[in-house]
C-alpha cells in the first residue's frame, strides 16, 4: 500500500508552541500528582521549572477519576518487608523487591498527607465498630499520622469516603505547580487536554529523550515540550481485547476506559526496556457492572460460591496443586481465577458472591442504627469507586442484603499498579540489601532510557502499588529526576524533527480524512481509510481470538499467538491510514496506535515465555504448567520503532526476602 | 451507563467558552451544539459512567441511564454533591427509594497549603532514600 503523507495541503498546519522545561510530567493522574508536589519543593531552591501535561482535567483524570472506596497500601504498623511478601505471592513468585520494598518503606506517607488535605478515613471506634470520616473527626479519632486506628478491610487495606480522592490530591499538585509556576516566572506550567503521542530523542545523543510531542484536543494547537527530563505515568491499557458487553456497555470497562496504553507506548517508541509485558490482569468483578468485590471479601467476610453453594477454592484446589503448587496454595488473585473458571466451564455457574448471607451474619451482632450504617457502607463501596454497579442493582432490583450477586473474571487489562505488574524495567535505589548489580543503574525509577524515568501503572514488575502507591512512587522518581537533572546541569535538549515534520506526523490522521473525504457519499464509508472505532474493533477482536481473551477462555498458544501477530502487524500498518474528523477522533487515533504497540509487546512477551504463569489470567495451552526451572525469571523486551523490529531475553530474578 | 442531558435543564453554560460537562469528562465525551447551545454525549459508548459530568452540571440537567445491553429500564442513581459530603438517591426499577449522604472532605475546598510546616529539602540527602519531608521506614 502506498504510504499516506501529511503535506497539509487538506488540512489546516496548526499553530506549533514550543515549551522549554526542566522536569516534564507525562499524565495527570496519581504518580503524577505525587510526582509534581515532590519535584516542585526540590526544584523552586534550584529554580527548576517543572511542567504537568494532562489528556483530560486534572481534578478528574487518571484511573481514580471516579474516586475510590478504599486506600488499598497502607503499611501503618505492619513491616514492609511483610508487603514484599505478599505482593510476590500474589504476582506467583516473580518481581522486582527492592522496588516493592522501596514502595513499602514511602508510602504511609502520602496516605498521612491525604488526610490532612482533607481525605475523610474510617477510623476505629471504641467499641471495635467502624465511624466514617465525618464521625471519627467529631470523636477526636487520632490522625493517622499521630497514631490513630484506621478501619481496616484487609492488611494492607484501610477503608475511606473517597468520592472526591482525587479532586483532594489535585488540588495540593496544583496548587505545588502553582508555586513553581511564580518561582520560575513562566506563564504557564501545567496543560490540560493535551494529549502526548510521542517521545523524541535526542540530537546529539540518540539514546536519550529530549522532547515529548502532542496536540490540544480542544484547537488547533501542537505542543512540543524539551525537557531534561520526564516522568512519564501516562497510564496502562483497557479495551485492548474484545470486552464481554457488546454495545454502548463497553464503556463500562473495569480499568479507566481513557487509560489507552500511551504509558506503554511512549516508552515503546523511545526504546525503553520493558518487563513482564506477558503479566495481565482479569479482575473477578460483579458481573456487567465490574463493581469491586475486595470490600466484599475482606470487609464483609462474603464468600463466593457456584451455584450448589460449593466453595470452587475448596473443592478445585487437589487438582490445582497438580499443576500449579506451590503457588496454588497461596490463592493469589489468578489462581482464585483459574478455579473459579473451572466450575464455570463445568456448567456449574452462575459464581455468586453471597452478599445477603454476609450481611445477614453481620447483622446479628448489630442494633437497627448499626444494621443501617452497615447497609450504608456496602451502598458507598459502590458509589465511591463504581457508581454504574449501584445502578445495575437498581435497575435489577437487587438488595444486596437480601439476594446474592453475580461475579464473573474480565476481558482482559494491562497494568502495573492494581494486580498486575506489566510495564517498564526501571532502576531501584540501589540501597536496599540483597538487591543484585542488574537491579540498578543510578537513578531510582530511571527505564534504561537516560531521562525518562516511569511510575504508576508503568512502572513494571512491582503490582500492587494502587492509588497511594502510585503517588508515592511519583513523588520517589521526582526526587531522582531531579538529581538527574542537577547532575546534568550542563545539558541542553535539542531534537532533530523540525516543528513541521512533527505537526505532519501528528496531523495525519486530519490530512488522510481530508483528502478522502468526498470520494463516497458517506464519509464514515470509504475504503482510503480507516476510523478510530473500527481500528479498535479489530484490534479487539484479534487480540481476544488469538492472545487468549474472553472468547477462548484465555486460552492462547505458539501457533496462535504467531498468527495473532502476523494479523497486528497488517493492523500496525492500517493505522497509518487512520482517518480523523475532529480533534476528538484524532486522540482516538493515536490512543488507538498506543493500544496496538501494547498489545504488540503483551503477545511478543507470552509467545516467548513458555510456561502458563499466571494461570487464571492466560494459559500458553501448548505449556501449561508453571516451570520454575526455566522461567522463575522477568522476560525483558526492546521495541526498535525505527527498524520495527524486537528483541526478547530472560533476565535473572532474585529473592532478596526469605520466605 | 452513558450519561444524557436534558434538554429543558442545559443552558449551555450560558454561553462561556467551554461548559462545565465538557471541562471535567475525562475521556472528553461531553460536547457544545452551539446552534442549540446544549451539550450532548458524542460517544455514550466510550462512556465509564463516572458521573463527574453528572455532578458538576450547574443546571442538574445530566443524568445517566444504563447501558442498555445488559441494565434493564427504570433504575437512576442520582448525586447531589455538597462541598463537603454528597447525597445519593437510588430509585429502583421498583420504584423502591435509598438515600445515603457521606463525607467527601473535612477541609474547606481549596484551603490545601501543600508546604505548610514542611521542612526545606536537604540536598544531601537527594540521591538517599526518604522524601523531603519524611525519613523512609526501615522496618
Amino acid at each position: 500500500m502506498e504510504k499516506e503523507t501529511c503535506t497539509f495541503s487538506y488540512c489546516q498546519m496548526p499553530e506549533v508552541v514550543e515549551i522549554e522545561t526542566d522536569l516534564l510530567l507525562i499524565g495527570g493522574g496519581m504518580a503524577c500528582c505525587g510526582a509534581a508536589f515532590e519535584a516542585v519543593r526540590w526544584a523552586n531552591p534550584k529554580g527548576l521549572k517543572i511542567t504537568m501535561v494532562d489528556k483530560a482535567a486534572t481534578d478528574r483524570s487518571g484511573a481514580v477519576a471516579m474516586g475510590l472506596s478504599a486506600i488499598n497500601t497502607y503499611c501503618g504498623e505492619n513491616d514492609p518487608a511483610d508487603y514484599v511478601k505478599y505482593v510476590r505471592n500474589d504476582l506467583m513468585g516473580i518481581i522486582r523487591e527492592d522496588l516493592v520494598y522501596d514502595l513499602g518503606r514511602h508510602v504511609d506517607n502520602s496516605v498521612h498527607l491525604f488526610e490532612e488535605w482533607g481525605l475523610p478515613i474510617w477510623k476505629k471506634a471504641d467499641d471495635g465498630f467502624s465511624l466514617d470520616g465525618f464521625q471519627a473527626r467529631d470523636a477526636g479519632k487520632a490522625m493517622l499520622k499521630d497514631g490513630g486506628t484506621p478501619v481496616r478491610s484487609g492488611k494492607w487495606q484501610i477503608m475511606i469516603n473517597g468520592e472526591s480522592y482525587k479532586v483532594i490530591v489535585a488540588e495540593a499538585a496544583k496548587k505545588a505547580l502553582e508555586i513553581n509556576r511564580q518561582a520560575t516566572g513562566v506563564a504557564q506550567n501545567h496543560f490540560e487536554r493535551v494529549f502526548i503521542v510521542k517521545l523524541y530523542h535526542d540530537a546529539n545523543d540518540p539514546k536519550r529523550v529530549a522532547a515529548a510531542a502532542g496536540f490540544s484536543v480542544r484547537e488547533n494547537k501542537i505542543y512540543i515540550f524539551k525537557a531534561k527530563a520526564m516522568i512519564n505515568a501516562a497510564g496502562g491499557a483497557v479495551n485492548v481485547f474484545r470486552p464481554r458487553s457488546v454495545r454502548e456497555g463497553q464503556g463500562r470497562a473495569w480499568y479507566p476506559v481513557w487509560n489507552s496504553g500511551s504509558g506503554y507506548a511512549l516508552g515503546m517508541q523511545a526504546g525503553a526496556e520493558l518487563t513482564m509485558m506477558e503479566n495481565r490482569f482479569v479482575p473477578a468483578r460483579f458481573k456487567d457492572g465490574y463493581g469491586p468485590v475486595g470490600a466484599w471479601f475482606l470487609f464483609f467476610k462474603a464468600k463466593a460460591t457456584n451455584s450448589m453453594g460449593e466453595d470452587y477454592c475448596v473443592t478445585h484446589m487437589e487438582e490445582t496443586k497438580k499443576l500449579y503448587s506451590p503457588y496454588a496454595e497461596k490463592l493469589g488473585t489468578a489462581i482464585r481465577n483459574h478455579m473459579m473458571m473451572i466450575d464455570m466451564k463445568a456448567g456449574k455457574g452462575p459464581i455468586l458472591m453471597n452478599t445477603h448471607t454476609a450481611m445477614q451474619e453481620l447483622a446479628k451482632t448489630m442494633d437497627a442504627k448499626r444494621i443501617k450504617h452497615l447497609e450504608a457502607e456496602a451502598w458507598e463501596d459502590f458509589l465511591d469507586m463504581c457508581i454504574g454497579q449501584a445502578g445495575l442493582w437498581a435497575c435489577k432490583n437487587i438488595e444486596p442484603d437480601k439476594e446474592p450477586s453475580e461475579i464473573m473474571p474480565t476481558e482482559p487489562y494491562l497494568l502495573g499498579s492494581h494486580a498486575g505488574c506489566a510495564g517498564f524495567w526501571c532502576s531501584g535505589p540501589g540501597d536496599i540489601a540483597g538487591a543484585p548489580e542488574h537491579y540498578s543503574w543510578g537513578y531510582n525509577r530511571m527505564s534504561t532510557v537516560p531521562g525518562l524515568f516511569m511510575a504508576g501503572d508503568i512502572c513494571g514488575a512491582s503490582g500492587h502499588k494502587f492509588s497511594s502507591g502510585s503517588h508515592a512512587e511519583g513523588r520517589i522518581t521526582a526526587k531522582a529526576a531531579i538529581a538527574f537533572i542537577l547532575d546534568h546541569a550542563d545539558y541542553k535538549p535539542a531534537i532533530k524533527a523540525t516543528a513541521n515534520e512533527i505537526a505532519a506526523e501528528l496531523y495525519a490522521p486530519y490530512e488522510i480524512y481530508e483528502k478522502y473525504k468526498t470520494f463516497s457519499t458517506d464519509p464514515f464509508m470509504n475504503p482510503n481509510y480507516i476510523r478510530p472505532h473500527m481500528l479498535q474493533a479489530r484490534l479487539q477482536k484479534i487480540a481476544d481470538e488469538y492472545f487468549g481473551g474472553i472468547s477462548t477462555w484465555y486460552m492462547t498458544s505458539k501457533t496462535m499467538l504467531e498468527e495473532g501477530l502476523k494479523q497486528l502487524e497488517l493492523l500496525k500498518e492500517d493505522a497509518a491510514k487512520s482517518a480523523a474528523s475532529n480533534l476528538h477522533e484524532l486522540m482516538r487515533c493515536w490512543e488507538n496506535f498506543h493500544r496496538i504497540l501494547s498489545v504488540e509487546a503483551h503477545a511478543r512477551h507470552i509467545l516467548f515465555r513458555e510456561e502458563s504463569r499466571y494461570p487464571g489470567y492466560y494459559y500458553r495451552g501448548d505449556f501449561l504448567p508453571i516451570n520454575d526451572k526455566d522461567w522463575k525469571c522477568f522476560v525483558n523486551s526492546r521495541y526498535d520503532a525505527e527498524k520495527n523490529t524486537w528483541e526478547l531475553k530472560k533476565v535473572p530474578y532474585v529473592q532478596m526476602f526469605a520466605d | 451507563m452513558p450519561s444524557y442531558v436534558i434538554t429543558e435543564k442545559c443552558d449551555g453554560c450560558k454561553a462561556q467558552d467551554k461548559t462545565a460537562c465538557q471541562y471535567i469528562c475525562p475521556n472528553d465525551l461531553m460536547v457544545l451544539n452551539r446552534d442549540l447551545m446544549k451539550a450532548f454525549n458524542q460517544e455514550p459508548d466510550q462512556c465509564w459512567e463516572c458521573y463527574n459530568c453528572v455532578k458538576i452540571c450547574p443546571q442538574q440537567a445530566i443524568e445517566v441511564r444504563g447501558y442498555q445491553d445488559f441494565n434493564p429500564l427504570g433504575g437512576n442513581v442520582i448525586p447531589l454533591r455538597g462541598t463537603d459530603s454528597i447525597m445519593w438517591t437510588i430509585k429502583f426499577r421498583n420504584g423502591s427509594l435509598k438515600r445515603f449522604k457521606f463525607p467527601i472532605r473535612t477541609t474547606p475546598e481549596g484551603s490545601i497549603d501543600p508546604y505548610k510546616g514542611t521542612p526545606e529539602p536537604d540536598f544531601s540527602k537527594i540521591k538517599k532514600p526518604g522524601y523531603f519531608n519524611y525519613e523512609a521506614r526501615t522496618k
